[in-house]
């Protein structure tokens, strides 16, 4: 070791330390363009494929506000409105999930385990069936018993201090309890079809329409850019609080705003298709899989739970035979990952 | 890099809940030195340092840096001149070294400001530093404990504060990474003139390594100054209840203290023999 630190690195090594950085974010720049195409491709599919297939050129003149026989009901009422709504739905679902997973540093801490997203679709479900609300109300009663959840799992999970095994096992209570009202209240509802209640169940694009995809792409576009904006704080707190803080981080004040966009995202994505199952779970991991431990996670997460849905929606319409909605697609994808994910805690010695 | 920082602990008083840790505790760190703080189990060591460093808001009185109060201080700006290497941080799964390294830049970046060739520069430096070069496109949930610690130090350096806070640099480490990491430390302070503070657990290295020795007791400063006048018997028996013998160390000229436990103790004649080279 030399005992002059004082001396200027070595230009090689400087340039070593340049090169790697480069090689890594060339990696991720690669990986989040790949991720982008495909997210493109599935939604030009959703539009394309289905009953009837329409090809690209009347699907695109369909977008582009021209009149084709047919497709301009299908394609630009029914296809485009569930693509769009998908494709937002997916994206909000990743980025919450993946601010969750990295605040609590617990893969098993996303919105979905922990009741965050059953909160939602119990409040939606309730105010559609039993009070007979639509629209904005709707939203504002999912986002306020998101909100609410969220207090009380950190509520009850506070104890000289949140760990992470506690708030989840609480979290996971609370799931039941918020799906089993959802199914309660849907019970109330006589004449309430199968496929509306699945959609507050385990999360459906059926049906989606603009009335529904319009809140929650406003809701993206807001709080989107102030989530991304939290990016390296992000990346900061996962090497402790501590040492997010001293990195200069104020760390309390980036938790509540992060939690607070995360929770909102999630709120309106549910309030409009119900709580899709596991992407938001599943995305952050997947996602941190294919970049690696490279930067924020965000980006990543975001387009690959918008993948998820896309892809699992597409599956559950045209591969089964049945129509299927997405959240039964995505639930069969996501369960063995949880069961993958609590053996594998356990097996490293971990409490959960 | 020279000129030097001032940090000052006044009349300080922490407190967990109710419970008092610290009271009305005042302390000076001398720049450009290397300190250590020392003290029993639960006497506050680590809840001092967190409070320097901003992380504990305290319950009454203030720390001060160049005269302005740390918890006051923009976050960024107060992480461009105090770095902190907390007891246990945690590495995200699978980041590599030069990644880690790399985020200790995060004070020096705003929003929207690129990676420039200053943190390319500072993380080159902090990697040959510490000595982890060869080490940098490794995994760190791979490495030793001792090359962990050094990367940690590391991505302290790249930060390049000219005071810097380390709680236990030295735990978890064997005896020979212990005397790696504050020779370490030690190069770091002679050559570019960095402040450092540092909690340990080993009164002998802590009275080897440091300049100026603080011993923590009752929630205050028991004693401070050159370990030579504060590592004495009476010093130890206050502050860790335990009798003992203190020496000078034959290999550094320091006090090196010797405890004196119930079983394995030579004969008292012969344990008080050779006064003439203990320090009382």
């Amino acid at each position: 070791m030399t005992a002059d630190l004082l001396a200027a690195p070595a230009p090689a090594a400087v340039a070593a330390v340049a090169r790697g950085r480069r090689r890594r974010a060339s990696r991720r720049r690669t990986v989040v363009a790949v991720l982008a195409a495909l997210v493109a491709v599935a939604f030009v599919a959703t539009l394309v494929l289905g009953r009837t297939v329409y090809p690209l050129g009347d699907v695109l003149r369909v977008v582009l506000g021209g009149d084709v026989p047919g497709a301009t009901f299908t394609v630009g009422r029914l296809r485009l409105p569930r693509g769009v709504l998908g494709v937002v739905a997916g994206l909000s679902f990743g980025l919450g999930g993946v601010t969750f997973q990295t605040l609590l540093r617990n893969p098993l801490a996303s919105p979905d385990v922990i009741g965050i997203t059953s909160g939602a679709s119990a409040a939606a479900a309730f105010a559609i069936v039993v009070l007979g609300w639509g629209g904005t109300a709707v939203s504002a009663v999912a986002i306020a018993a998101a909100l609410g959840v969220s207090l009380l799992v950190y509520a009850l999970a506070f104890k000289d201090g949140v760990a992470g095994t506690r708030l989840i096992l609480i979290g996971i209570g609370l799931a039941a309890m918020a799906k089993s009202t959802t199914s309660y209240v849907l019970s109330k509802a006589g004449a309430w079809d199968f496929a509306e209640a699945l959609r507050w169940l385990t999360g459906s694009l059926n049906g989606a329409d603009w009335d529904g995809a319009v809140p929650a792409l406003l809701a993206l576009v807001v709080l989107g850019p102030v989530l991304l904006a939290q990016g390296s704080r992000l990346s900061a707190l996962q090497l402790g609080d501590d040492t997010a803080s001293a990195l200069g981080v104020r760390v309390e004040r980036t938790r509540v705003v992060a939690i607070v966009a995360a929770v909102g995202l999630i709120a309106f994505a549910t309030a409009a298709c119900g709580p899709i199952a596991f992407v938001s779970f599943l995305a952050g991991p997947i996602a941190a899989r294919v970049v690696g431990p490279h930067g924020s996670l965000l980006v990543p997460a975001a387009l690959v739970g918008a993948l998820l849905v896309l892809v699992a929606d597409l599956v559950g319409q045209l591969a089964l035979g049945t129509r299927f909605p997405v959240g039964v697609v995505t639930g069969v994808l996501g369960a063995p990952y949880l069961v993958h994910l609590i053996v594998r805690t356990h097996r490293a010695g971990g409490s959960l | 890099m020279t000129d030097q920082h001032r940090l000052a602990a006044e009349a300080l008083t922490l407190a967990y809940g109710e419970r008092a840790v610290i009271e009305g505790l005042d302390l000076a760190v001398p720049p450009g030195r290397i300190t250590a703080i020392v003290g029993a189990n639960a006497s506050g060591k680590s809840t001092l340092l967190r409070s320097m460093s901003r992380l504990l808001p305290p319950r009454s009185g203030q720390v001060v840096l160049d005269g302005r109060s740390v918890h006051r201080l923009p976050a960024k700006e107060l992480a461009r001149t105090l770095g902190l290497l907390p007891q246990s941080p945690l590495a995200p799964e699978g980041i590599t070294v030069a990644d880690l390294v790399g985020r200790g830049r995060h004070p020096h970046q705003g929003l929207f400001t690129r990676w420039s060739r200053d943190d390319d520069a500072a993380v080159a430096a902090a990697l040959e530093a510490t000595s982890t070069t060869p080490l940098a496109d490794r995994p760190v949930d791979e490495l030793s404990g001792g090359q962990r610690q050094r990367v940690w130090i590391a991505m302290a350096l790249a930060q390049q504060t000219d005071l810097l806070l380390l709680d236990e640099p030295t735990t978890f480490l064997d005896v020979s990474h212990q005397i790696e990491v504050l020779d370490l430390l030690t190069d770091l302070n002679r050559s570019r003139g960095t402040t450092i503070v540092m909690v340990l657990h080993d009164l002998n290295l802590a009275a080897r390594y440091a300049d100026h020795l603080v011993a923590l007791a009752g929630g205050t400063v028991h004693a401070a100054g050159d370990p030579a006048d504060v590592l004495t018997e009476q010093c130890v028996r206050t502050v860790f209840g335990l009798d003992s013998r203190v020496v000078v160390d034959p290999t550094c000229g320091k006090p090196l203290m010797l405890p004196i436990g119930r079983h394995h103790m030579a004969p008292v004649a012969a344990l008080h023999g050779d006064r003439g080279t203990a320090r009382s």
